[in-house]
């Protein structure tokens, strides 16, 4: 039972046994749980490593990581290779940004709380919506937060949502559900938008909140104010997942008359890693406030009516409200979201615009040159942002795994996310993507 | 703590005015006292319906929060504009400017189930 790292001794050990009465850990475990569930002896482990052997073995296991920088990658579906500014990463660095990530002390944290203050004021701008909040933990979670704000603003407990809306997304809105009785509902897409149709049959007035995401998981661009008119008569909140990037040139939820906008925040100048950590976005209308999950920073004056800023209507949480709180989310992305903050700055207004209208310009560069190949063609013909499903003769997974061999990641294989879809590609192309790059991708795909 | 004779009571601490069917709520000089400055009141809307013991609203205080009973059954017929503008009329005056709603009861005997000023008197004391 010794180890070297424990600061338990064997003559506490010895104490703790004697205190509860037992003569042994043996004895604890055999009075404590069934003699099935106790193993006789430990599976055989590795014999102990040095810190010089342990960084050899992790430095040979990260080897078989992708290194962005040395790939192509036109992967999408969620999170997306945007350029990441240098500054951003060397002001994350600051120490006072970097350690505990939670010193919400008014009197102590003015920095962490201005930043925040600065990147709700920055979602606000970017979306045209009235509050944001302090972020969530990615964009899935934000939309399943957003689902049940609805519910408690209308009192209602069934959800529709864009069977186009991220599948992960639409997967965590309902492990959220599930607990709580809300009932969600899917409206069935056709070429690749929703269907009005369909969404006509499903919206009544016990609808709490309609979900739609524009630019949908395909990429393409749904029509909000089609929807939006019918979505308020009927009682119920409008929901827009959106692309930040996007909103350099399209239309803002605010503008759409969106009740609660949320994206997943990665693209303003996170990395793409598998699990995380990403950020979740969530902006709304004034009137719910009361409702919004999550921290909040607000600015203030002090006793001598200097500026200042504080956690503000803190009896949404669950601190203080316990099990009737808006959530049980108590914490925020901080170092995430001063990431995007630190990324919406040094672009301002033009550079988003010009991040976005590349993306627009290349992605569809890319889309007309593939689509000249033979047996390449577009699956879904309305207008897309910076993401597109090309169908082919082949299926995805042997394009993924061929041109995975020259270092080039062509994009998501859609089979994985709706079955059947095999031999539909999605590429993602962002303003990272040189002219050659692309070239390249065509000249590899012509080959196949 | 004020405790009007002309009142009934609940252990939640709100009171009701009766008229006929026409009942008027609002929280207690106890209440109002124990939550500290009022910041925010969350009502029914006119034509709510409200039952006996069941929440019908929210209070908000700098640091606490608590959900509004309401004493009777009924039909919710005014809500109190001033105290949605300005909640602290009800710190000042709770038992009149900062009255919160008024109901149409369904069943006017209800009123008299609450607790009289002398019950509630005992019931603070107690708390404290």
């Amino acid at each position: 039972m010794g180890s070297n790292y424990l600061p338990s001794t064997e003559s506490d050990q010895r104490k703790m046994l004697k205190r509860i009465g037992v003569e042994s850990f043996r004895e604890l475990l055999e009075r404590s749980m069934p003699a099935s569930l106790i193993k006789e002896n430990l599976p055989d482990l590795p014999p102990a490593l040095s810190e010089m052997e342990v960084s050899s073995l992790l430095t040979g296991l990260s080897r078989k990581n992708l290194n962005l920088g040395e790939v192509t990658s036109f992967l999408g579906g969620g999170v997306y290779d945007h350029f990441i500014p240098a500054v951003i990463d060397q002001l994350l660095l600051r120490s006072e940004f970097y350690t505990a990530y939670t010193p919400y002390q008014a009197e102590a944290s003015q920095g962490t709380l201005q930043s925040i203050y600065e990147f709700q004021s920055l979602i606000c701008e970017l979306t045209g919506m009235e509050v944001a909040n302090a972020s969530m933990y990615d964009g899935a979670t934000a939309a399943a937060e957003a689902a049940l704000l609805a519910c408690s603003q209308t009192g209602k407990k069934q959800v529709l949502v864009g069977s186009n809306v991220h599948p992960d997304y639409l997967q965590v809105m309902r492990t959220y559900f599930s607990g709580l009785e809300v009932e969600l509902s899917e409206i069935a897409f056709q070429e690749g938008l929703v269907d009005f149709a369909d969404f006509e049959d499903k919206i009544s007035d016990k609808i709490a909140a309609v979900i739609i995401q524009s630019p949908n998981f395909f990429g393409l661009l749904e029509d909000i104010s089609l929807f939006e008119p019918e979505v308020h008569r009927s009682g119920a909140l409008l929901v827009q997942v959106f692309d930040p990037i996007s909103l350099g040139i399209l239309k803002t939820p605010g503008e759409y008359n969106v009740d609660i906008a949320v994206a997943e925040g990665q693209p303003l100048g996170l990395p793409l890693s598998y699990g995380g950590p990403y950020l979740g976005l969530m902006a709304t209308k004034s009137s719910l406030v009361r409702r919004l999950p999550g921290r909040l920073s607000g600015a203030t004056v002090d006793h001598r009516g200097r500026r200042g800023f504080v956690l503000t209507l803190q009896t949404r949480e669950q601190h203080i409200r316990r099990e009737k709180a808006t959530s049980n989310i108590c914490t925020n992305q901080a170092l995430c979201a001063l990431a995007a903050a630190i990324y919406l700055s040094l672009m301002g207004k033009e550079g988003i615009r010009e991040v976005a209208e590349l993306c627009l310009e290349k992605s569809r560069y890319a889309q007309e040159q593939i689509c000249k190949l033979d047996g390449f063609m577009l699956k879904f013909s309305s207008p897309f942002f910076k993401e597109f499903v090309i169908e082919t003769r082949l299926k995805a997974e042997v394009i993924v795994e061929s041109l995975g061999k020259q270092g080039i990641l062509p994009g998501v294989d859609l089979d994985r996310y709706f079955p059947g879809m095999d031999r539909c590609l999605m590429i993602a192309v962002t303003e990272k993507r040189t002219k050659e790059e692309i070239d390249t991708l065509v000249e590899v795909l012509s080959k196949l | 703590m004020n405790v009007p004779e002309e009142l009934k009571y609940t252990k939640e601490h709100e009171w009701l005015r009766s008229e006929g069917d026409l009942a008027t709520v609002g929280i207690t000089d106890y209440a109002q006292s124990e939550l500290g400055d009022i910041v925010f009141v969350e009502l029914p809307q006119v034509g709510d319906a409200a039952s006996q013991g069941e929440p019908f609203g929210t209070i908000e205080a700098v640091k606490t929060v608590a959900d509004l009973f309401s004493p009777v059954s009924g039909e919710v017929s005014e809500v109190n504009p001033k105290i949605e503008e300005d909640p602290a009329v009800m710190n000042k005056d709770p038992y009149g400017e900062g009255w919160m709603i008024k109901v149409k009861m369904s069943d006017a005997s209800q009123a008299d189930s609450l607790l009289s000023p002398t019950d509630y008197r005992a019931l603070i004391e107690k708390a404290e």
